[in-house]
């Protein structure tokens, strides 16, 4: 379906962004905090971005299907709340990095990384409950949707579905790299 | 076998969703449905399409569409398979004669046995208004179903699908 396989919705201020606004490359990934999936990918992306630094620029949206995962919504939900404190990367590292640990305790789990953060418990919670938070995510969700994202993760590389192993994800960007420098 | 197009009426069918109930499409009449035909049950989660589909369920009945989602597997497989899941729409078994539904919308594939992977958007008069067939190993998505869906004269008022309409989040 390709002609639905482009970012549906352009990268601006309210996305979640690390990295040169000029970089040759933007990678946007849909992803869900609780998918085993995108676990597994976010080393490749810290690699990824590593090796480009300077060069690439690093979009996180929200993709969480939360009938499979039960806690995927509130772990999104918690790293939109953690972004009204400038926290959300560390918010999104910790909970990838730390997927094992947190995902058999839910929302007990959660609150581990909201110390581990240090972040304030109690602001966190009621930043959570405005609805905004949860508009965010679903704004992410519907987004991905009409740009034919079909499972997580899903990444654009400069607007476009990448749909190569992810494996192969690094040497897809630094041919585009190599040939715009 | 070639996938009905667009324009075409959609056949008839009736075929169980769990051991004692059925589905037939003209149940829907006045409504649009979704037809995904898929190859089969439990495939892994990350990459599922139906658990893409299952989210869209609120987005889906506001553009007045129901899901059915066909395979060629038995009634066992799908009760545990939505169980399993949490998938809130019908699993239809097109197990005997198997196959015979995707047959009569020209996506079998006799190679493989059972029903490729694809999209029927069916208008509440029966028509088929949209079709698309995936290659099997790849998820279609769901932007196509939603375009579709859209496209549609009785959906062009000014529905927004984009924000959440907070009842039905609350709800889920």
């Amino acid at each position: 379906m390709v002609e639905e396989a482009a970012l549906a919705v352009p990268v601006s201020a309210h996305d979640h962004i690390q990295g040169n606004a000029h970089a040759v490359v933007t990678l946007v990934e849909y992803g869900d905090f609780q998918c085993p999936a995108c676990g597994m990918a976010y080393p490749l992306v810290k690699q990824i971005q590593q090796r480009y630094t300077g060069n690439l620029r690093f979009v996180f949206r929200h993709f969480p299907l939360s009938q499979a995962h039960p806690y995927a919504q509130m772990a999104a939900e918690l790293a939109e709340a953690a972004a009204a404190e400038g926290q959300f990367w560390a918010m999104h590292d910790w909970l990838y990095e730390n997927q094992d640990g947190w995902t058999p305790h839910g929302g007990a789990g959660l609150e581990a990384g909201v110390r581990a953060l240090g972040l304030d418990q109690q602001a966190l919670a009621a930043t959570m409950r405005s609805p905004d938070i949860a508009t965010h995510v679903r704004r992410d969700f519907m987004g991905g949707v009409r740009s034919g994202v079909n499972g997580t993760p899903s990444f654009y590389v400069n607007g476009y579905l990448y749909q190569g192993d992810f494996d192969a994800l690094a040497h897809a960007i630094g041919r585009l790299i190599a040939r715009q420098s | 076998m070639t996938i009905l197009a667009a324009c075409a009426t959609a056949p008839e069918f009736a075929l169980h969703s769990t051991p004692d109930q059925s589905v037939a499409l003209k149940e829907f009449h006045g409504r649009n449905v979704i037809l995904a035909f898929y190859p089969a049950d439990w495939s892994p989660v990350c990459s599922d399409q139906l658990a893409l589909y299952n989210e869209l369920l609120d987005e889906f009945a506001l553009l007045n569409a129901q899901l059915l989602a066909i395979s060629v597997d038995g009634v066992w497989s799908h009760a545990a398979l939505a169980r399993k899941r949490k998938y809130h729409f019908p699993l239809l078994s097109d197990f005997e004669p198997k196959g015979e539904v995707a047959r009569a919308y020209g996506v079998y594939d006799d190679k493989a046995g059972v029903a490729g992977r694809a999209l029927f958007v069916i208008d509440g008069d029966g028509m088929i208004r949209w079709s698309y067939l995936s290659p099997m190993g790849v998820n279609p998505g769901a932007a196509g179903i939603i375009n579709a869906l859209e496209a549609l004269p009785s959906n062009n008022s000014q529905k927004s699908i984009d924000a959440p309409a907070p009842d039905a989040r609350e709800a889920s």
